[in-house]
Order: structure tokens, then C-alpha cells, then sequence
């Protein structure tokens, strides 16, 4: 165990390197710079400000200094927000992406298996069949065209939520169920699937022989193997949810991380870039293998040392 | 069991996953106070007042409230809102004494001396003439690297000083005592009082900047000395300004708190306002839907107020057809300028027939006739026989992505066909993949506007004056223009200065090296008991005397 936690967590390094790397070449590649803007200023001003954010080094050096930024976690100035570091953007936006984040998996999860096993297990009947127009809905529809209209059914003619912001518990409801829907349609028909497949199994034709109860069977025999997909399906989902929520967060205005890491682009706010993307790596990773470790708690069957061989 | 310890074991790494990272708890907000109170009781006699709270939604997060580094509309609304300038503009758009109690200017209109008002930062350490010239010298040293420091050019040797070709001590301003500050310029400046009411301009507690060189990213440490002051910044989310004691024309300052939400998307900001949340959306802090306009529009609830810019076609002037004048010309004449603005803008925007607009023009009739399609039809022909081509080589209009600039160009594009027998593509990039073709001469026409950073002619005209200045992008140099804009600048007859300045404009519209499309305005929403908010004629908001009617 040990020793392959030692060896994963060497993968985990070199990969983050890799993406530091890429992401750093990729976004100097890209036409344009921090300080084009429609009113160009003087060259002495673009000159003085090159110098302030070290952008006049060889690209070379530019990169080890970044390499060494990453290294010690001092992620350097934003370019856009003068009187902010990268660091205080991460520090006040994740807290607040997490939550949501948090709440909108909650909901994905608990809901998704709900739905999944209430339509297998009425396989073929009306519950099925709602439960997956449901989920259909929930993959099709857009997350802002979802958000729009919660806004639109549950704030301004209903007035049971506030619209926008992030203020208490009642701000975080409907972005956390727009924010959900996507993955919890998903989740619901992975679960279905699977669960039908199980329900098919002899051990649980024999569970059935023996006369065990309906609600006994689909607890302790079928769920818990019908959700080894979903589990490998959370890590990724995670990463999707967290970077993802973009036009969530700017549609309730919620002050999150998930915008800088688009705006920052459109900015060419090079230290947000490679800051959040550096640390929405490390997220991606460690959640990797935390979804690899729970793996084998839920499957016995499968031993950590061959998981190492994806 | 030992199953069921398995499955709750498992469960819990699974939930663990989900929950990892969340530590951060947000810092809970405290209910918001000033609600209006439901107005059941009568009023009494003695007209009770409403309490004087605006609620307004700022869009983004303000990304500094340094005025030496600000560079954005929304950190310049919440400076001007924080700071007071030598002078302040006033509700007739002219500059007005503010931290200045009076000035004297030199005959040759070179030195302004300033009498320095008594009156306190926010903290309570005096005001004095010191914190302007430290405040100068700041945004002039190129180690600050200030956007903007190029608005200190006017003040002697200021742009030397940035370039690193003089001493910062050199520099044309300084604190003869407490209460005196003297202004040495380059040259007669006619608008520099109104320059003095820029943020660039503005005062900085050195003390406070010393100990603090994050001072202006938090409410506890910002300082000012203007109608407000910061009570509370929670990043990206909220800001409340409260009236400023220590203010020097505090008995004019009406309003006791600005409640601002920063929500970036529109459709969720007219939302919050037809809730009632808020009591303002729209300009100038963001913008209505453009989807939305027509029926508020047709509501009648939409209020427009035309500011200091110019929406533009530029020509690639060194690249064939457009390197010919009359090409350029039949092109520009050929649009219908007034029906892009009824069926498409919808918000009262000016037809443009010159470049600069109404709020400084030099010549109140234009330069030329707008929908002249006879005479656009003649000079296309006679430019295609002048440049030896017998039809027009394919053309490229250029914009950078975004639905308004798109519906703009297909509907001149639509123009150019009917009106000139033209086909024209379209093509739109990236925002500063777009700019930086356009500076590098990488289009045939192209969308660019021009907002003005103060109420003068020269702001719009001297775009023009060098080939490669960095915002011609048109490659279109003229001789008699340069030499007619370094007239202007020696010029302190402000009738002959004027003159000066529309011949130049003359020529720029006979060459048309730009196409001059409409005028800004900006529009918005509000509720009608907020009174006195101030915008300028360049888009900026003055919170200092509105008031809850």
C-alpha cells in the first residue's frame, strides 16, 4: 500500500509538471498579452509594465521563475485585479466554488441513485419512464437556459429564493440544483443500467429463492454493485462541477473560482491562468486516486497494485 | 456486519470526496439593514424622510480603488465616489474647485497655483498639498507602472519622468507649503482643470500607502478623501460605501449608504431590478440586454444620455482598394447611419457625420451627408478608374465577437450591397486576437470606438496624427493634420485653438481614413424616487448628490 501511494504520488508530480508546462507554452502561444487593450498606451507605459510583472525576461527564465512560483505556492500578481495576488483570488473564490460545488454533487448523487434505482426496479413501468424523461431533460436543457428558468419560476413569481448573490443558505439553492441537473440525469441512468444488469444476476435470483425481502436484496446485494461505475465516474464529475460552474456562478453571481478560470483567458491574466489551472490540476489528481482507494473499500475484488496499471 | 462496516465505511470515502476541500466555511452575512419599511402609517406631519440608502448593482468587482492604477470604469466610479481631485465636475459638465479652495494662473496660462482646502482624510490626518505632488509622482514613476500616467504628460517634464529621461523631482508640481501646490505645464492646456478631475490627478495618503502597499484592496485599510468612504468589501460579491464625515462639502452629501451587488449578468441584473432589489440597471455601471431594449423601450421606462464617444469603421489605408480616398469615401457615404440606429441600436444613438462627438464638436452641421448614395455610387467609379481596377477585389469586414458589433456589421453589410452594388464578408475574432490584427495592419475595415478621457477634440483627433501611433491602426499619416494638432497645442486663444482644431477635423473627413458610424449614448433603468445621480458627459457617475426622493 505504501509503496504504491509512493509511486502514485511520483505520477501525480510529474503530470502536475506537465501541466504547468504545457499550460504555460500553450497560453504564451496565444496572440495578445495582458496589456492589449482598444486604448494602447505609450510604449514607455507598456514598457514600465512589462518590467513590474517580469514579462521582459527571456520566455526561458520567465518560465523558471513561474516553475519556482509554483513550487513555493506564491502564485503571483493579477494582472486584471491590481491589488489582488493570485493567492487571495484562490483563497476567497474556492471556499465558495466548493461549497456549491458540494451541495450540487449532494444533490447529484443522492438524487441520480434515487432515480436510477426506483426506475430498475420498476423496469418498463411509468416510475422508469419519468424518471427518464426526467434525466433526459436534465442532460439536454442547457444549465443557463435551467438557471434562467428557476430564476424565472422560483424567485420573481413564486419569491420563495432570491434571484442572485450569495449571502446565506437560501442564495445557494438554486444554483446548486441548476448546477446539479446535468450530472444527476447522468448518475441516474448510469445507476439505472447498471442496476438492471444486477437485478439480472444469479446471486440475487438465488438472494430472491431464498426469500429474502425486495428492500433487503436491492440495499445490501444490488446498489452497492451497481454503483462501481458511478464511483468511477465521481472523480472526473468533481473536477467537471468545480471548473464547470462557470455560468452558473455569473448567472446567480455567485463569487466564486469557476469564472476566473475562464475569464482569466479572455484577460490573458497569465498568473490567474496558471494559477488556477495549477490548482484545479491538483484537485483532478488527488481526486483521482482518492477514486482509485475507494474503489477497492467498495470492490474487494480489486487490489490497489493493479490498479496502478490503468 | 463486517459487510455493513464495509458499506458504511465505503459510503463515507465516497461522500468524503465530495466534501473534500470544503473547509473554507463563507463568512456569513449579516441580514441586510436599511430595509424601507412598509410605508402603512400615515405619514406625519413633519414629511418624514425615506431612508437614504441606493441600492445599485456594480457589475464586476472593482479590480483596485487606487486612483494611480485604476484603469476600468467600474474601479473609476468607485474612486470618484472615494476621492475628491483638485477639482470635481459638476452638474453642468464644467470642472469645479473641490480639495482646491482656489487657483491663480500665470499670463502665459503655464503655471496654476492651487490653495489647498482644509479638510481630512477618511482617517482623519489632514489633506494637504503634499499627498498631490507625492500622489503625481507615483503614477509618473515607471516603477509604479500606471496605465495611465500618460494623462500627467501635460505637466512639465511629467513624460520625461516616465520615460526615465528626467528625475521624478523635476517634475512640474510641488508642495510649496501645506496648503499651496504649484503646477508648472508643457504647454497652455485649455481643459486642465477638467484634466484635474481625472482620477490620475487625485490625492494618496502617503502614510497610508507606506505602511500598507495593499491598501487598496480592502475596505479596512482603503483611505480617501471624497463624499464616502468604504464600510465593507466582501470580494465579488458586495460593497457598501457610507458617507464620508470627514468630508469637506459633507452638508451636501445627502445619500448615507450605497449598497452595491456585483452580479455580472445582465439578464440577472434587470431581473433583480424589476424585483425590486436594486434601484438602478443598465449604464453606466453595466448594460441592459440588448434583447430586452425594445420592450422596455416600448414600456417608455428607458432613459438614454448621449456621452463622449465615437463608434468607428477603420480602413486599412495602405492596402488596396482602400489606400484610395475616393473609395474610402463611397464606402462611408453609401451607409444609412439613421436607419442602423432605428431598427438596430434602439437607444437614441447620434448619427456620426465627423469624428468627435456633440459634447466638444468643432462643427455642429458634419462634414458630409449621411445615406449619399448617388454621390457614393459616382465616387466608387471614379476611384476604381483612378486605382486602374474594373471591379473591387474581395472584402473583408472585420469585428471582434460579440451579438451588437455582429448585428452592426450585417446590417451595413446589407447597405454596402443594396446601396453600392458591393459584397462585403464578414468575419469576427477573439477580443485580443482581434486587437492585435488591428495594430498590426492585419484587415481590410475593421470595428473599433473611441470613448473620451476628457471633454476636448484633441482626445479624438490626435488618434490620427501618427502613422504608427498606437491608436491610429488606419496607417494614414497626414502632413497638414500634424502640423495643424502641434498648432493647437501653442495656441492659448481658445476661439483660434478651436479653428485650429476644425480645420484639422476637415481634413481627416475628406481623407476618411475612418468611417464615422454613430455617436454613444448609454441607457438604463431606474426607479424614479432616486434622484441626482450625476453622469457625465464621458460616461463617468457621480454618486455625490443623489438622494432618495
Amino acid at each position: 500500500m505504501i509503496r504504491y501511494l509512493g509511486k502514485r504520488i511520483i505520477f501525480m508530480l510529474i503530470s502536475l509538471f506537465l501541466i504547468v508546462t504545457a499550460t504555460f507554452f500553450i497560453m504564451k502561444a496565444v496572440p495578445g498579452g495582458p496589456f492589449t487593450s482598444e486604448k494602447q498606451v505609450p510604449p514607455e507605459i507598456k514598457a514600465a509594465l512589462e518590467a513590474k510583472y517580469k514579462l521582459n525576461l527571456p520566455l526561458h527564465e520567465q518560465y523558471f521563475e513561474y516553475l519556482k512560483g509554483v513550487a513555493t505556492w506564491e502564485l503571483g500578481p493579477s494582472f486584471t485585479e491590481k491589488s489582488s495576488t493570485v493567492n487571495d483570488m484562490i483563497n476567497r473564490g474556492f471556499p465558495v466554488s466548493a461549497h456549491l460545488g458540494a451541495q450540487a454533487l449532494l444533490l447529484a448523487i443522492f438524487g441520480g441513485i434515487t432515480l436510477g434505482v426506483i426506475a430498475a426496479l420498476n423496469h418498463n413501468k411509468w416510475q422508469d419512464y419519468s424518471a427518464m424523461v426526467i434525466a433526459v431533460l436534465g442532460l439536454s436543457v442547457p444549465s443557463f437556459i435551467l438557471a434562467s428558468f428557476y430564476q424565472y419560476i422560483f424567485a420573481i413569481n413564486l419569491g420563495w429564493f432570491p434571484i442572485a448573490k450569495w449571502e446565506g443558505f437560501e442564495y445557494t439553492i438554486l444554483p446548486s440544483l441548476a448546477l446539479a441537473a446535468s450530472p444527476m440525469a447522468f448518475i441516474a441512468r448510469l445507476t439505472r443500467s447498471n442496476m438492471i444488469e444486477v437485478m439480472g444476476q444469479d446471486y440475487i435470483k438465488t438472494a430472491k429463492a431464498k426469500g429474502l425481502h425486495t428492500f433487503t436484496i436491492t440495499v445490501k446485494h444490488a446498489i452497492r454493485n451497481a454503483l462501481l461505475p458511478v464511483v468511477t465516474y465521481l472523480g472526473p464529475l468533481i473536477a467537471g462541477i468545480l471548473t464547470g460552474a462557470f455560468v452558473i456562478e455569473r448567472i446567480f453571481g455567485v463569487p466564486g473560482l469557476g469564472r476566473e478560470f475562464v475569464l482569466s483567458i479572455t484577460n490573458r491574466d497569465y498568473t490567474v491562468i496558471m494559477g488556477t489551472t495549477v490548482f484545479y490540476s491538483i484537485i483532478l489528481v488527488v481526486m483521482i486516486l482518492i477514486v482509485d482507494i475507494a474503489y477497492t473499500l467498495v470492490d474487494p475484488r480489486i487490489k490497489l497494485s493493479d490498479a496502478g496499471k490503468e | 456486519m463486517k459487510k455493513n462496516v464495509f458499506a458504511l465505511v465505503s459510503s463515507i470515502a465516497v461522500l468524503g470526496t465530495a466534501l473534500a476541500g470544503c473547509g473554507g466555511g463563507q463568512p456569513t452575512a449579516a441580514p441586510p439593514s436599511g430595509e424601507t419599511p412598509a410605508p402603512s402609517q400615515p405619514a406625519t406631519p413633519a414629511a418624514e424622510k425615506k431612508p437614504q440608502v441606493l441600492k445599485m448593482n456594480l457589475h464586476t468587482e472593482p479590480p483596485t480603488t487606487d486612483p494611480g492604477l485604476a484603469e476600468d470604469t467600474t474601479s473609476g466610479a468607485i474612486i470618484l465616489a472615494t476621492f475628491d481631485g483638485l477639482t470635481r465636475i459638476g452638474t453642468d459638465d464644467k470642472p469645479h474647485e473641490a480639495a482646491a479652495e482656489s487657483y491663480t494662473v500665470s499670463d502665459d496660462k503655464l503655471t496654476y497655483t492651487f490653495k489647498i482646502r482644509e479638510a481630512k482624510w477618511s482617517n482623519g490626518d489632514p489633506v494637504t498639498a503634499h499627498d498631490f505632488e507625492y500622489a503625481w509622482k507615483r503614477a509618473l514613476d515607471p516603477k509604479t507602472a500606471s496605465n495611465y500616467a500618460y494623462q500627467l504628460y501635460y505637466v512639465k517634464n511629467g513624460e520625461k519622468a516616465n520615460k526615465g529621461e528626467a528625475k521624478l523631482d523635476e517634475v512640474g508640481v510641488k508642495a510649496l507649503d501645506d496648503k499651496t501646490l504649484e503646477v508648472k505645464l508643457e504647454n497652455p492646456t485649455p481643459y486642465f482643470l477638467e484634466l484635474l478631475a481625472f482620477r490620475t490627478y487625485f490625492p494618496v495618503n502617503k502614510k497610508v500607502i507606506d505602511a500598507n502597499p495593499k491598501w487598496a484592496g480592502e475596505a479596512s485599510s482603503h483611505v480617501g478623501n471624497g463624499p464616502f468612504k468604504i464600510e465593507s468589501w466582501e470580494h465579488k460579491s458586495k460593497m457598501v460605501l457610507v458617507k464620508n464625515e470627514n468630508y469637506w462639502d459633507k452638508d451636501n452629501v445627502k445619500l448615507d449608504k450605497i449598497e452595491f451587488s456585483m452580479v455580472e449578468d445582465e439578464n440577472t441584473e434587470l431581473s433583480m431590478f424589476e424585483n425590486g432589489e436594486i434601484d438602478w440597471a443598465g449604464a453606466p455601471m453595466s448594460a441592459l440586454p440588448t434583447d430586452a431594449i425594445p420592450a422596455l423601450k416600448e414600456q417608455g421606462k428607458i432613459q438614454t444620455n448621449p456621452i463622449a464617444g465615437t463608434y468607428w469603421y477603420k480602413f486599412n489605408t495602405e492596402k488596396p482598394p482602400f489606400n484610395n480616398i475616393k473609395v474610402r469615401k463611397a464606402f462611408a457615404y453609401s451607409i444609412d447611419r439613421q436607419g442602423l440606429i432605428d431598427n438596430i441600436l434602439q437607444t437614441g444613438q447620434i448619427p456620426a457625420t465627423g469624428a468627435v462627438p456633440p459634447s466638444m464638436v468643432l462643427n455642429p452641421n458634419g462634414y458630409f451627408k449621411d445615406k449619399d448614395i448617388e454621390n457614393a455610387k459616382k465616387l466608387l467609379e471614379e476611384g476604381l478608374k483612378e486605382a486602374g481596377l474594373s471591379k473591387l477585389p474581395p472584402i473583408t469586414l472585420s469585428y471582434n465577437t460579440s451579438e451588437a458589433h455582429k448585428k452592426i456589421a450585417e446590417a451595413i453589410q446589407d447597405q454596402w450591397k443594396k446601396n453600392l452594388g458591393v459584397d462585403v464578408k464578414l468575419e469576427n475574432k477573439e477580443w485580443k486576437v482581434y486587437l492585435e490584427d488591428m495594430h498590426e495592419g492585419n484587415f481590410q475595415i475593421g470595428r473599433m470606438g473611441w470613448l473620451g478621457d476628457f471633454n476636448d477634440p484633441i482626445n479624438f483627433l490626435e488618434l490620427y496624427k501618427d502613422k504608427m501611433g498606437g491608436n491610429n491602426d488606419t496607417r494614414w499619416e497626414n502632413a497638414k493634420y500634424k502640423e495643424l494638432l502641434n498648432q493647437s497645442a501653442q495656441e492659448p486663444d481658445l476661439e483660434k485653438r478651436k479653428k485650429i482644431l476644425a480645420d484639422a477635423e476637415q481634413i481627416l473627413m475628406d481623407e476618411m481614413p475612418i468611417m464615422p458610424i454613430y455617436f454613444y449614448t448609454q441607457s438604463w433603468v431606474q426607479k424614479p424616487e432616486v434622484k441626482g445621480v450625476h453622469q457625465t458627459g464621458l460616461g463617468d457617475v457621480d454618486w455625490k448628490g443623489a438622494y432618495i426622493e
